[in-house]
């Protein structure tokens, strides 16, 4: 007797959700099985590739090997941002507002925000703008974008408990979609994406991000809290958790001690650059078998590595 | 266990003569049935019930071991489909090809690799540990001189890769006590290699044409041949459809409990793709996945090591983070004068914070707060880490006797304790660190406890 494929069976599915607007416009999400297994449901929209970009010179603080491919662009967020469509098929852009960080350069909301602008203005793929994670300045600089960026349907990160109803009013009034982030708990995040549809903003607005941890600095529990995420979304009904998961994984990876020793430092360590891009593409890999719809990537050579997976996998 | 208690139960002699230490033959089905109580406690139990309770019982994947001393490597006996239901028990093996037809140069340099690939980590040591030495051309004396240098000098777990079994007979028969595993029985092999395997008493690898049809069918030859321990290789090398099978493997042998799949599993990555960090996706998919053991075409440490770090986290046990024990930890001597430094127990934290304190080579003391193995931003989050916990600490744990100044360095990340934290330790003057650990060792160069 020949084997029979053993089949999960799924209750619910992803929401879709769209970012940007146009001819470039990202769907993700649709999902109605684990991610990958398409041998028991469907995958419409396969996950995507975001790359980050800052709107500060980040050179102080990155390695050669994240600074190399960039080097004549870091200080200019434009140039920057088409760099990244242009030359390596960047689908979203992520626009860390690390200027705006109160406890290092501190600019004025303001200011953030035209530079923002300024980036959403010259680009024509979805836009992300990702906050410091400080409640009281990531609501004056979202407010900001969101107002200047107006009916641009960016998507605005993160949007936390404690600062959902300043930064979820300003996407709702300005059609932009938010970022609804928890820290690594599947009940947090259930709870935030309830308090967001109380303050009416629409499922097919909320992207979650569970939180990431980057490898070897708490993965595993992304990776678990994830699968519990899609779990409760595909087989247990639970329909505030059906929504897209977002990753801002780049950042933790190469914030990582192991992705920034050069070869003198870690001889044992092999060739600095290479081990970097491994440890975020191998990231990307495990978030994405974990349900990941948006991977926020940095690295030129690991986005290709991780998109010709995902191409192999779908 | 598969049975339920009533199944058991008709199983049992129903006489309720209590030798059991229950009163009941239902009662004592019941503890069966939950794993409360073990067979053998039941003397009068017939010898027919006795093996359908033993298969029964046997775990839904084979664990078995290849490989002996050091470099042994338990695979199988995973219970669970995902890592939070319980925990993943035993991490892949990872091994790189060795070929006959390699040049010296080539094989010397991935044994060099081999050996010095080991890189400390919260407390434990990360490696590969396996080599796969592969027969090309079929030439028996040359596979077993091949593997028996690979073996003398690394003392690696072996993976001895030839369909010839005659081939195969000259290395598994010379290096039989070091139990290599025997890859793989074919369809076209099968009678000879399951007769190998038997006779050396080594664990063997099936390899199917690409369906878990040709899988089933092998594995049920061999079984029916009395051997117990084997390893699946489905054949497929196309990383969509082997992780299917995969997929599937792990369901049939958890699920259904169907013996023909309840075996670990191999991944050949270096046939799954044209470059070293392309065989390292797929590792490290299969890593995550389900594999038990993966091949791949060297030991280079860019990748090596992130797939190890991959495989440490994949791994660790979801209920219980690792932690280090509270107290005070000299690090480089320190004496009356030196910085006091205060952490959480977070496995990780520790280690990442006393390895850089030590590379530093400043001494100082390093004060370990328990904070139930949560990290310094976690457990401040969930008031385990905050002025009260981290004042009460440091007025008992003694450091207070071991110093003549009075100043203790903080976290950056937990600045916002430092005014709280005053209040708990009068007289003493708390310092904000950097935030990363990495900071560390500029910051105590420039640093004096006042
Ligand atoms: C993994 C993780 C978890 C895991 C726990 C892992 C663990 N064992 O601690 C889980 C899922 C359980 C968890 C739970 C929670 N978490 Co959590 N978690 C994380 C995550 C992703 C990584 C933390 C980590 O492991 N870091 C690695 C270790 C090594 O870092 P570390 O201990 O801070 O040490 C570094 C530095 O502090 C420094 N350092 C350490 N000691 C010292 C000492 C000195 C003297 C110096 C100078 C430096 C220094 O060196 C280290 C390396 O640079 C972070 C977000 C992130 N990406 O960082 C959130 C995060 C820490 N969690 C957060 C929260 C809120 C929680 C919860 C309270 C959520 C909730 N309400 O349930 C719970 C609390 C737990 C509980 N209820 O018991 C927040 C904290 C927010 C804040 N700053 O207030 C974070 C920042 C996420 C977020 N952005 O919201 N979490
Ligand atoms: S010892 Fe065996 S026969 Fe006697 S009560 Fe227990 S289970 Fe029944």
């Amino acid at each position: 007797m020949a084997f029979e494929l053993i089949k999960q069976k799924y209750t619910g599915s992803i929401r879709k959700v769209t970012l940007g607007l146009g001819d470039k416009a990202v769907t993700v999400g649709g999902r109605s099985a684990f991610p990958f297994y398409t041998f028991e449901g469907e995958m419409p929209h396969p996950p995507r590739v975001a790359m980050e970009i800052w709107d500060k010179d980040p050179s102080a603080e990155w390695s050669d090997a994240a600074k190399e491919p960039f080097q004549d662009v870091l200080a200019d967020p434009v140039a920057w941002a088409k760099k990244c469509i242009d030359d390596y098929g960047a689908e979203i852009i992520v626009i860390q507002t690390k200027s705006a960080d109160p406890n290092a350069d501190n600019k004025p909301a303001q200011e953030v925000a035209a530079v923002v602008k300024k980036v959403v203005d010259s680009v024509d793929v979805p836009v992300v703008v990702w906050g410091t994670a400080n409640h009281e300045k990531d609501t004056e600089v979202m407010r900001a974008v969101a107002e200047a960026c107006a009916g641009k349907h960016l998507a605005l990160s993160p949007v936390e408990e404690g600062d959902y109803k300043q930064i979820g009013a300003a996407c709702l009034g300005y059609g932009h979609t938010v970022v609804a982030s928890s820290p690594i708990d599947v009940n947090l995040a259930k709870q935030l994406n309830i308090l967001l549809g109380n303050l009416g903003v629409k499922p097919e607005n909320i992207i979650i991000d569970p939180t990431t941890g980057g490898l070897g600095y708490g993965l595993e529990y992304s990776y678990s809290v994830m699968e519990r995420i899609m779990q409760a979304a595909l087989t247990q009904q639970d329909e505030k958790l059906q929504q897209p998961m977002i990753n801002n994984m780049g950042n933790e990876v190469w914030k990582s001690k192991e992705a920034n020793l050069t070869a003198d430092e870690a001889p044992d360590l092999g060739d600095p650059k290479k081990r970097g891009v491994m440890m975020e593409a191998l990231t990307a890999v495990v978030l994405l078998l974990a349900g990941s719809d948006v991977l926020v990537m940095r690295h030129p050579d690991a986005v290709k590595l991780v998109k010709g997976f995902i191409a192999q996998m779908v | 266990m598969g049975l339920t208690g009533i199944e058991i139960y008709k199983l049992l002699p129903k006489t309720n003569c209590g030798d059991c230490g229950v009163p009941t033959c239902l009662a004592f089905a019941m503890n069966l049935a939950a794993g409360k109580a073990e067979l053998d406690a039941c003397p009068h139990v017939s010898e027919e019930a006795r093996q359908k309770l033993a298969a029964d019982s046997a775990p839904p994947i084979r664990p078995l071991t290849i490989g002996t001393g050091d470099y042994a490597v338990k695979i199988g006996g995973e219970l669970v489909l995902f890592r939070h239901e319980k925990t993943f028990v035993n991490p892949p093996g990872f091994a790189a090809v060795v070929a006959t037809d390699e040049d010296d140069a080539s094989v010397a340099g991935k044994m060099e690799r081999f050996k010095a690939s080991q890189w400390d980590r919260v407390g434990l040591t990360l490696r590969p540990e396996m080599f796969a030495v592969k027969d090309v051309g079929g030439d028996a004396g040359k596979f077993a001189a091949l593997a028996k240098r690979v073996s003398d000098e690394t003392g690696a777990a072996l993976i001895l890769m030839s369909e010839n079994p005659d081939v195969m007979k000259a290395a598994a028969g010379e290096l039989k006590d070091k139990k290599p595993l025997i890859y793989a029985a074919t369809a076209e092999n099968a009678d000879a290699m399951g007769a190998l395997a038997k006779e050396l008493g080594c664990p063997v690898a099936v390899k199917g044409d690409g369906t878990l049809d040709s899988v089933i069918a092998l594995t049920e030859k061999l079984t029916g041949m009395g051997i117990k321990d084997i390893v699946i290789d489905t054949g497929s090398r196309e990383l969509k459809k082997l992780f299917q099978d995969q997929i599937q493997i792990r369901r049939a042998a958890l699920k259904n409990r169907f013996r023909p799949l309840g075996f670990p599993t191999i991944v050949i990555a270096n046939e799954m793709a044209d470059d070293l960090m392309g065989e390292g996706l797929v590792a490290g998919t299969f890593v995550a996945k389900y594999g038990a053991l993966i091949v791949m075409s060297d030991f280079q440490p860019e990748v090596l090591f992130p797939l190890l770090i991959e495989r440490l986290n994949i791994y660790t046990d979801p209920q219980r983070p690792m932690m280090a024990e509270q107290g005070i930890y000299p690090i480089n001597n320190p004496d009356e004068n030196s910085p006091v430094l205060v952490t959480c127990n977070f496995s990780l934290t520790y280690f990442i914070v006393s390895g850089e304190i030590e590379a530093s080579r400043v001494p100082a003391w390093l004060l370990v707060q328990d904070t139930e193995g949560l990290s310094v931003m976690t457990a401040w989050a969930a008031g385990k880490f905050n002025g009260e916990s981290v004042g009460t600490f440091i007025n008992k744990c003694g450091i207070m006797d071991k110093v003549k100044h009075k100043s203790v360095v903080i976290p950056g990340y937990a600045a916002s304790i430092s005014g709280e934290l005053e209040e708990e330790i009068p007289g003493w003057s708390v310092v904000v660190g950097p935030r990363e650990a990495s900071h560390i060792p500029k910051f105590l160069k420039s640093y004096q406890p006042a």
